[in-house]
């Protein structure tokens, strides 16, 4: 993959991990390897998916890149500044540049703030318009953005759908004027019918505005439609990137192909492919030896089991596999 | 501590408590979740909420107090006291010793009262009208209640939120404490800390005030715990917020039901635990403890002589079970979860 | 042949603030030996309810106030208690979606399996033991005489929604319900459970009521489908029909607005405006207040029932304009 040097995100070797504290001391007996080594780059005005099961830490890698989550090692480059250096002043102003919108409309706002207060948080901590009016009024322009009705301003979330809450998580994070917007399953908790209509309004407030994506999700239907490239994750590694169309149509990883391969079709014709990776998720906390899939996949190797596979290129992307390790392109 | 007359305390803390009232009810009516709230405890507990304000009323009615104004033949008055409302009322209504409600003539003895006919619920072993005596102790309970509520809220609020909020060595600060303290035997240490600070209103308020805010401290430790792990904390974060704002303006508000209801809880414990303490012999002057607990002997007596323990007895319950009648209906008011669902 | 299990004109209300709400609103279908209906919709929409009034778990304050439930013969509705007991777990079983929440934490799975054997058959402990052994083998629990002294919460996901199956199918039920069997499961994960429920459903030829929102599993298993929204079921059909050829305005914007079947570069087709809550319930069709091909009689009138082909059912007046009315091909 060649190396973007105008990427508006770039992550190097981020290594997130939890401490397991037990014992009346609460010492540190292990730890949750929720990410490890993950290296990505998000070119401006693009969006990158990031794939990955339940356990794959993906949502930590998201939070980390918004530093709500503190990583031990590694860089994230965000316009050219590392954002893991920035002194607590400093980080706070770029804040201001990422924002997140969560999965979880009920859990993302607070029960007890009228919206208009919620939406307009940001305004008043990075101080963008000064005065009440000022306010008000941009508070509304952006509901008229995410087509909701500027009357409700005053209501609460809980007298809205799960679809207009997440349309009003979308205002809040577009009322500071962000450039790089990490949506962190933000349509997974939707109905089918309601999530057509959130994509569609991501797609077009990025053409308007030129926003870049962090599209975090299990889902790989919606990856198609929403993302140009996607980086597949697996037990806290990137195990491969590329763009979208050729992961969907030839994925390098056992894995990815894998998660391809078990996405339920609704083509009437096409069904009953028996599936083609078994047994489950291993723990975080305790990942297999050597490469951390070898337990599930069909193409597995001796050496997988003792040696972990470094990230080779494959055409157009990489892929952390062995397999992989002879092909590269000259 | 500045030497004032008792009356310029407690005119003080009327006013006080009128301008927080006011304060309440303005916040109440502007926020349309919270109105929505009071309307329908209103509904649901009228006669409970009235009968708690009608000892409101008697309490403030014994709070308003200044000098003078006394007849000079008044017995059992000084002429310089500062003296309630309520005192007024009743001024003059001493007799010698006992007497039957509504009787002309003393219990013991036969004797004409000087005031026959006027002592609705009789009078006790030094002659006070019962009444009297009964009506004084609302301004008592209420304010042991309240009082001690008010200290103890806000210490375990502090400690709770902080433990929960910022963990680590304050957290495990705070474990210690809460250990050490639920350690002890409660009726112990009251008793140590009251003999400590002398007796009195301010010093039984503080030792219950002492004694109960661990509960509450756990309570709103979990809660803290749990609403900071919650999507929009961490949105609050990502904007930018400083973390005193976010426990302002998130972790507090969203703690509010539990506050309300823990409040309405306390109250009636501490009256109740104010009753033990006067059985000890260190509860508060005036107090229905103190009246049940020097009646107890007047059971035995032949014939019998209810009426002083009767009063006390049924005033004390009387508040504590619309306190919480108006506790329970409180709490399902306010239950978060009925938030959850849209309309 | 009639079919298995028969249900007419089902009725479930819950209090409302203005009287009973009907949840599930006259919803009637058939269940034949050995087939896979399954029954979709989204949020809502009364899917889950209707099967619970079937074995009549609705919990309260609910109640089903109108309709048969007629099983092999027998309308379950009617039974006394007793009786409902010995069929509910044995003859017809159901799986949840949240397994964490359906096994009790603080007893093994291999007991679990075995009380819920020996409610319905009176054989020993040792015996059950074994049952569950085998059991556990054939629903793909690896090594499955070590998991039998397991707590759930030593399980994974995809392992507890097997030890459920297990439990359901051990009294070898004609029919299991599955509400919403995968939803909490991951893909790859879910892939298997499907694969092991289609193996175990032709072996044994249980019929299965799915329920479900996700139209791709309705595509992996089912052999017929029906679509409900806001109580009402609006279309039935076998499933290659209604996959291809989805004649209702709601199917056809359902299955157009899965991001599978999208065009990369062109905005998603969505549904405009969003389901109207009981209070809101239009007295006609109840789709009209969102259906792009809504014409004078929608909102008033419900639609009849358009029989179209063989087995196939549409509830639209605008179908039914096409058609020219019932039975036309």
């Amino acid at each position: 993959m060649s190396t973007k040097s105008d990427a508006i995100l770039r992550v190097e070797g981020l290594k997130t991990w939890y401490p397991v504290r037990s014992g009346l001391l609460r010492r540190t007996t292990g730890w949750v390897q929720a990410a490890t080594d993950v290296c990505l780059e998000i070119a401006p005005g693009e969006t990158l998916a990031l794939v990955g099961e339940s356990g794959c830490g993906k949502s930590t890698v998201g939070r980390s890149i918004l530093q709500l989550e503190e990583p031990q090692a590694g860089r994230v480059i965000f316009e050219g500044r590392d954002l893991l250096e920035l002194d607590a002043d400093e980080l706070r102003a770029t804040r201001r540049n990422i924002q997140m919108i969560f999965q979880d409309p009920m859990a993302s706002l607070d029960p007890r703030m009228r919206i208009y207060d919620q939406i307009a948080e940001g305004l008043r901590s990075f101080g963008i318009a000064e005065s009440e009016s000022h306010r008000r009024k941009r508070v509304e322009e952006m509901m008229v953005r995410v087509q909701l009705d500027p009357a409700t301003i005053d209501r609460y979330p809980h007298e809205f759908s799960g679809g207009q809450r997440q349309r009003i998580c979308i205002a809040r994070a577009l009322a500071v004027e962000p450039r790089l917007i990490v949506c962190d399953e933000s349509v997974s908790a939707l109905d089918v019918s309601i999530q057509a209509q959130i994509l569609n309004l991501l797609r077009e407030l990025q053409d308007e505005l030129g926003l870049s994506y962090l599209f975090i999700t299990h889902d790989l239907s919606v990856v198609r439609y929403l993302a140009k490239e996607v980086a597949v994750m697996y037990l806290g590694q990137i195990v491969e990137r590329g763009p979208t169309a050729r992961i969907f149509e030839a994925p390098a990883h056992p894995y990815t192909r894998g998660l391809v391969a078990a996405i339920p079709s609704i083509d009437p014709m096409r069904r009953g492919a028996p599936p083609p990776v078994l047994g489950d998720v291993p723990s975080p906390s305790d990942p297999p030896s050597g490469c951390r899939f070898h337990t599930r996949c069909p193409l597995v190797m001796d050496r997988c089991r003792h040696e972990q596979p470094g990230v080779y290129d494959v055409a157009e992307g990489s892929s952390r596999c062995f397999l992989a390790e002879g092909s590269q392109p000259s | 501590m500045m030497e004032f007359e008792p009356h310029v305390w407690s005119n003080g803390a009327v006013v006080l408590l009128l301008v927080a009232l006011t304060g309440l009810v303005r916040f109440v009516r502007r926020d349309r979740l919270w109105r929505e709230a009071a309307r329908e405890l209103w509904q649901r507990r009228r006669i409970a909420i009235i009968v708690v304000g009608l000892y409101m009323m008697i309490g403030l009615v014994d709070s308003i107090a200044w000098k003078g104004g006394v007849p000079e033949d008044a017995v059992g008055v000084l002429p310089n006291a500062s003296l309630s409302l309520l005192d007024r009322a009743f001024v003059d209504s001493r007799e010698a010793s006992y007497s039957a409600p509504f009787a002309d003539v003393e219990f013991y003895g036969g004797r004409p009262l000087r005031r026959p006919g006027s002592h609705l619920l009789g009078t006790d072993i030094l002659g006070r009208d019962v009444l009297y005596r009964t009506l004084k102790g609302a301004r008592v309970a209420l304010l042991i209640g309240g009082l001690t509520s008010l200290l103890a809220i806000p210490l375990a609020l502090f400690f709770g939120v902080g433990a929960g909020y910022f963990g680590g060595r304050f957290d495990d600060f705070v474990f210690f404490l809460i250990s050490i303290l639920a350690s002890m035997p409660n009726v112990l240490l009251l008793i140590a800390l009251i003999m400590a600070m002398g007796a009195g209103t301010l010093s039984v308020c503080v030792a219950l005030a002492v004694t109960s805010w661990v509960g509450f401290c756990r309570l709103s430790r979990a809660e803290t715990l749990k609403i900071r792990e919650l999507d929009y904390v961490l949105a609050a974060r990502a904007l930018g917020v400083s973390e005193a704002k976010i426990i302002l303006r998130h972790i507090i508000p969203n703690l509010a039901h539990l506050i309300v209801i823990t409040f309405v809880l306390m109250f009636s414990g501490h009256v109740l635990s104010e009753a033990v303490l006067s059985w000890l012999g260190i509860g508060v002057d005036g107090s229905w403890g103190q009246m049940i607990d020097g009646a107890r002997d007047e059971l035995s007596r032949e014939p019998i002589v209810w009426w002083n323990i009767g009063a006390a007895g049924l005033a004390l319950f009387g508040l504590i079970l619309a306190v919480n009648a108006v506790g329970d209906a409180v709490r399902d008011v306010l239950d978060p979860r009925t938030l959850r669902e849209a309309p | 042949m009639s079919a298995l299990l028969e249900v007419r004109n089902l009725r479930t209300c819950f209090p409302g603030k203005d009287g009973p709400l009907p949840v599930v609103d006259g919803v009637s279908f058939d269940l034949n030996r050995g087939e896979v209906l399954a029954l979709v919709g989204e949020s809502g929409c009364g899917k889950s309810m209707t099967a619970f009034s079937t074995l009549r778990l609705v919990p309260k304050p609910g109640r089903v106030t109108d309709g048969s439930v007629v099983f092999d013969g027998v309308d379950l509705l009617e039974l006394p208690v007793t009786q409902m007991r010995t069929i509910r777990g044995s003859r017809i079983a159901m799986i949840f979606q949240e397994p964490m929440t359906c096994l009790n934490p603080v007893v093994s799975v291999g007991r679990q399996v075995v009380e819920a054997i020996r409610l319905h058959e009176p054989i020993t402990k040792g015996e059950a033991m074994s049952r569950v052994r085998d059991l556990f083998g054939e629903v793909g629990i690896p090594d499955p005489e070590a998991r039998l002294g397991a707590y759930p919460h030593e399980l994974s996901g995809g392992l507890k929604q097997r030890v459920m199956i297990a439990m359901a199918l051990s009294t070898r039920p004609e029919i299991l319900i599955a509400d919403e069997p995968t939803t909490s499961l991951d893909v790859t994960v879910q892939a298997q459970i499907l694969e092991l429920l289609r193996e175990l459903q032709r072996e044994r030829n249980t019929a299965i009521l799915l329920i479900t929102h996700d139209l791709g599993i309705v595509n992996e298993i089912a052999d017929r489908v029906a679509v409900m929204y806001a109580g009402r079921l609006v279309e039935s059909a076998p499933r290659e029909a209604l996959f291809s050829n989805p004649l209702h305005p709601y199917s056809q914007g359902l299955l157009r607005s899965m991001p599978a079947r999208s065009r990369p570069g062109q905005p998603l087709p969505e549904i405009e405006g969003v389901v109207p809550s009981p209070d809101q319930w239009p007295t006609g069709c109840r789709f009209s207040t969102r259906c792009p091909v809504r014409f004078e009689p929608c909102a008033d009138i419900f639609p009849n029932e358009t029989r179209v082909e063989n087995e196939r059912t549409v509830w639209c007046h605008e179908v039914e304009r096409n058609l020219g009315g019932e039975g036309a091909g």
